[in-house]
């Protein structure tokens, strides 16, 4: 169910490279534990993000939690469409519901973290 | 039912005034306001009538038993508002405590602070007690900002984090950080308490101070806290009370005894001062020693036979414009003396003679998030009912139904599907036996008709609310 | 006396369910070393004595003299019906609605707060109340310091000075810059006073377009009955108002408690310290409302909420919807013209050169008397007065500098035979 493409961090983000643009969101378990989204704070165009800095937060009716940056970049596009229809991230997460595009990337910081079959093991000793 | 804009008609007055008796003056039309504030206009009648029927969509300790846990919510006294309602005290302008000239016609209000903290002191064995702080979490922030004056007095400069349990109230992480620490939360053992080991870990020089509240969140007392105290005051960490729940132990033991270096009463739980739905409260600090040079000023001191407040040399300064919630003291000052030594004593008792009762009557159909001796509250968990569909929050739901307002629900959030029960000293056993009697009753229907709770509740006057579409559409005025 | 209902009989019954023998029994894990053994504290009274305890400490107020204090805090007639209705114990023994569907009663009323600060002040968002002016000056620099992101706060010199000493004991800890002055650059925000600590009328327009270039925020802190007539903070471009909101049916008091009120634009909202209430709807369509946007508060987000407030001035709240519901939208106005002509009819009695203020005034002004200000009220309390609030205790003037205030409660023979004992006090 978390796509063999993307790649994990320890905070439920996900990451994804396509021609040196690399693609952001929250996981399906993320968007789980946080349950009905209704607002999703972006950063700006632009900026620069720092891996494990915060650049973003969601926020549900009972929860609310930053976004951080998997690894450094600049931001290169963010999903408008979150502002509407923050429901997105809930129904869509690992396409429709994407956060952000970074440019800049280290490719190696990316295949540094947990490939989705480490990741759902991580989620198995989180149950624990 | 129809807001009071909703009602408003053209031309209707409420209130009127005199006519104007001296001339009347120009305002300058450079600072004049383009169109009138649309407030609603209404008569006197509407008003009346519109408030009171919106009063009677309220569930309040006066109409209903009220056992959410963590806010005690006790009767309270009406003997508290006909005292309050002394023109003497409501009518008090503050400024006149803002020079020397006027102290003269306070000094009835300056006598009752005065021994207001003194009887809060010895509750507490406290050495000294500042009323400021307007509420618990305001109290909070102002103890941690007196931590942070001894550690800057003391040339702690390398101090910048506090210890929280993970059972903590979420003002406690809140108030540190917002007094500039670093948080770090340490979780709790399996049996409820803090876990000593993983305090100890995390102890190091860099600690400025923790954050207890005991009994704790989880209604446990903490038996180790003499250890905790001292092994904090090795390395010049201080130890702050959350006094939410010192209405479990008064008159048994004191935090000042139990080795805490400053605390917050909170007197809208333990004093009985009304919670006004959602306030205003009160939340005196009290300290020892340590840090007593640091309180917030003016305090009050005695010259010959009156008193007078001066600013001391190492206060941290007003925490508050003037005294903080006089009023409320004025209440919890009648309710203390007219409860005096054994009264206090019984409302700890009773309070945990209760809540005792309500967990053994509902521990074979709950399961009891801890197997530790409750103290005023039990913590349940319908982690057993979720088998059948039924969670924490559809009990919370049925139970409005049957005229009872909800236990605690959202907290601790170290319980899953957590049930905080704190029924306090005021309620009568038959009010409690009809409690655990409906509570008993909907273990068996979340057996059997798991669905008539999930849909709770039906008699209010709204069922529940679309809270995302609240969030969404964000309308939140008129 | 106590409250404590339960019979000796009904103790023995409820100790044997639990399975212990006295109540003692249920502390033993309170360490015995731990135990109080005894304290210092008086024996109880019955209600009677207590009463009588508590009329003597209030008979030792003096609250016989004619009233000219002001100072953020005003003597404003409060109509009986916000007392009574405040009263109820539906209202007054209800707790935080954490249970919407029993709480209508309270999240209804939040709501129609909230919608009567936003129309009061030209605001688009107002939360359900802070504890009072003076905190809510720190509150709303807190949130402009999220918002922007930096480390300065400027607070002007028409601030109340005791709001100014609140917010520095709330920032001592903190890796921020409170400096004097009006210049935003480099400012997460600039928070000025209208009309002024002194009375003086501002229009701070010009000022808020300086702090938007310079990427500050403007907070306007604004005194609620001057709305009545005065250009609002949402006209002059506040990005937050913030007000001592006690001139709204909350009596005196001594200090507290009082209301915080904090309004703001949509674009802040997230960064918005407090509760708000929301309408929505139940399943069947019908009207409700609900606490929205709770996951900035302390007790979901905790080390990094917007506020740690939890307790807050709800009931406070209630009452100045009340208050503001009776007098209306004429009302409000009436207040506000009553108030600002009594003044200026007690101004005109004085001769021009003593009046310090710079400007226009709305219910209050400064005077500076020839004599020493604090051995002036002295002589005006065996004339019946309090004469106002000495300014050099507040470091807010000269030894001679008096702030007066006038509301509609005074009547023209009071402010006659004021002036006449002033005059005759200080100018002799």
């Amino acid at each position: 169910m978390n796509p063999t493409t993307c790649r994990y961090t320890k905070d439920h983000e996900w990451i994804r490279g396509d021609n040196g643009v690399y693609t952001v969101g929250i996981t399906n378990h993320a968007q789980e534990l946080l349950g009905d989204i209704t607002y999703v704070e972006l950063p700006e165009v632009g900026a620069d993000a720092q891996v494990g800095a915060p650049v973003g937060a969601v926020e549900s009716v009972k929860a609310a939690s930053d976004v951080y940056s998997p690894v450094t970049g600049q931001v290169a596009a963010v999903n408008e469409a979150l502002e509407d229809q923050p429901e997105l991230v809930n129904q869509s997460p690992y396409d429709n519901g994407w956060f952000f595009k970074l440019e800049g990337v280290d490719a190696s910081e990316v295949e540094a973290l947990m490939d989705a079959a480490a990741y759902e093991a991580y989620l198995e000793d989180l149950d624990e | 039912m129809e807001l009071i804009y909703e009602k408003s008609r053209k031309g209707r007055r409420g209130i009127r005034f005199d006519a104007l008796d001296v001339p009347e003056a120009a305002f300058p039309e450079e600072f004049r306001r383009k169109d009138d504030a649309a407030l609603p206009e209404v008569s006197e009648f509407d008003v009346v009538r519109h408030y009171t029927n919106l009063s009677r969509r309220n569930f309040g300790v006066d109409s209903h038993f009220y056992p959410l846990g963590s806010c005690t919510m006790k009767y309270n006294p009406k003997m508290a508002e006909a005292v309050a309602g002394n023109e003497g005290f409501a009518h008090l302008h503050p400024h006149l405590s803002s020079s020397a000239a006027y102290w003269p016609n306070c000094q009835g209000a300056f006598q009752l602070m005065h021994d207001l903290e003194r009887l809060l002191a010895e509750i507490a064995g406290m050495q000294e007690v500042s009323l400021q702080p307007i509420a618990g979490a305001h109290g909070e922030l102002t103890g941690t900002l007196l931590m942070a004056a001894y550690h800057r007095a003391k040339g702690n400069t390398h101090k910048d984090t506090i210890i929280i349990p993970d059972s903590a109230h979420g003002t406690n992480p809140a108030s540190a950080a917002i007094a500039g620490y670093k948080v770090l939360e340490v979780p709790s053992d399996r049996d409820g308490t803090i876990h000593l080991d993983a305090f100890q870990e995390v102890l190091t020089d860099k600690v400025a101070g923790l954050m207890l509240t005991c009994p704790n969140t989880h209604g446990l007392f903490e038996s180790d806290v003499r250890k905790i105290a001292d092994l904090a005051h090795e390395v010049d960490a201080l130890l702050y009370y959350d006094g939410a729940n010192l209405n479990a132990i008064m008159g048994r033991c004191r935090p000042g005894d139990l080795g805490f270096d400053v605390m917050h009463f909170n007197l809208h739980k333990t004093f009985a001062t009304p919670h006004g739905m959602g306030g205003p409260g009160s939340g005196p600090v009290g300290v020892g020693e340590r840090l007593a040079p640091y309180l917030p000023g003016p305090r009050l001191k005695k010259a010959g036979d009156s008193l007078e407040i001066h600013m001391p040399a190492k206060s941290i300064g007003r925490m508050a414009a003037f005294f903080g919630n006089f009023m409320m003291a004025v209440r919890a000052y009648a309710y203390i003396r007219q409860l005096g030594s054994e009264g206090l004593t019984e409302v700890s008792n009773h309070a945990v003679l209760n809540a005792n009762y309500i967990h053994a009557r509902l521990k074979e159909a709950y399961q009891p998030a801890f197997s530790k001796r409750f103290m005023h509250e039990c913590v349940f968990t319908a982690t057993p009912q979720t088998k059948h569909g039924v969670r924490a929050l559809d009990l919370a739901k049925a139970l409005l139904d049957y005229d009872l307002h909800a236990p605690t629900v959202y907290f601790p959030t170290t319980v899953k599907e957590s049930m905080m029960i704190e029924p306090t000293e005021t309620e009568s056993k038959e009010t409690l036996d009809r409690f655990c009697d409906v509570m008993l009753d909907l273990a068996k229907q979340a057996e059997k008709d798991s669905a008539a709770l999930t849909e709770a509740p039906r008699r209010m006057p709204v069922g529940r609310l679309d809270e995302v579409r609240a969030a969404k559409e964000l309308n939140c005025a008129f | 006396m106590t409250w404590v209902p339960t019979t000796p009989e009904e103790q023995q019954e409820m100790l044997s369910v639990i399975g212990v023998k006295t109540i003692d029994d249920l502390f033993e894990t309170i360490p015995e070393p731990l135990r109080l053994k005894q304290w210092d504290m008086p024996p109880g009274l019955s209600e009677m004595k207590t009463r009588g305890l508590m009329a003597e400490l209030a008979g030792r107020n003096n609250r016989d003299c004619v009233s000219f204090l002001g100072g953020g805090y005003y003597d404003h007639f409060i109509p009986a019906a916000v007392d009574a209705l405040s009263a109820r114990g539906e209202f007054y023994t209800a707790y935080t609605p954490y249970q919407p569907e029993c709480s209508q009663g309270t999240l209804q009323s939040i709501y129609e707060y909230q919608s009567a600060i936003c129309r009061l002040t030209d605001m688009e968002f107002a939360n359900a109340s802070l504890y009072d002016g003076s905190t809510a000056v720190f509150e709303a620099a807190a949130m402009a310091v999220r918002l922007k992101r930096k480390r300065r706060v400027v607070c002007h010199e028409s601030v109340n000075p005791r709001y100014r000493e609140v917010l520095e004991t709330h920032t001592a800890n903190l890796d921020l810059d409170v400096e004097q002055g009006d210049d935003p650059t480099g400012a997460a925000c600039v928070i000025v006073q209208n009309p002024t600590f002194h009375g003086t009328m501002r229009d701070y327009t010009e000022l808020a377009e300086q702090c938007h270039e310079a990427g500050a925020l403007l907070v306007v802190i604004f005194y609620p009955v001057s709305l009545g007539l005065m250009k609002t903070p949402g006209e002059m471009g506040a990005d937050i108002a913030i007000a001592e909101g006690q001139s709204l049916g909350i009596p005196l008091n001594f200090g507290g408690p009082y209301l915080g009120i904090l309004a703001t634009r949509k674009a802040h909202l997230r960064r918005m310290p407090g509760r708000l209430a929301a309408a929505t709807a139940d399943a069947e369509g019908r009207r409700g409302f609900v606490l929205t946007l709770q996951a900035r508060e302390q007790h979901i987000r905790r080390g990094k909420a917007m506020s740690n407030i939890c307790s807050n001035e709800a009931l406070c709240a209630l009452r100045a919807l009340i208050h503001l519901c009776l007098l209306g939208r004429e009302g409000l106005k009436e207040a506000a013209t009553h108030c600002h002509a009594k003044a200026e009819y007690l101004k005109s009695q004085f001769d021009a050169s003593a009046i310090v203020n710079d400007g226009p005034t709305f219910n209050e002004f400064v005077l500076r008397l020839p004599k020493n200000a604090e051995e002036t009220v002295t002589a005006m309390q065996a004339r019946g007065f309090f004469a106002g609030v000495p300014l050099a205790p507040l470091d807010a003037g000269e030894p001679g500098d008096l702030l007066i205030a006038v509301t509609e409660k005074r009547t023209r023979d009071q402010l006659d035979a004021f002036a006449r004992a002033l005059k005759e006090t200080a100018w002799n």
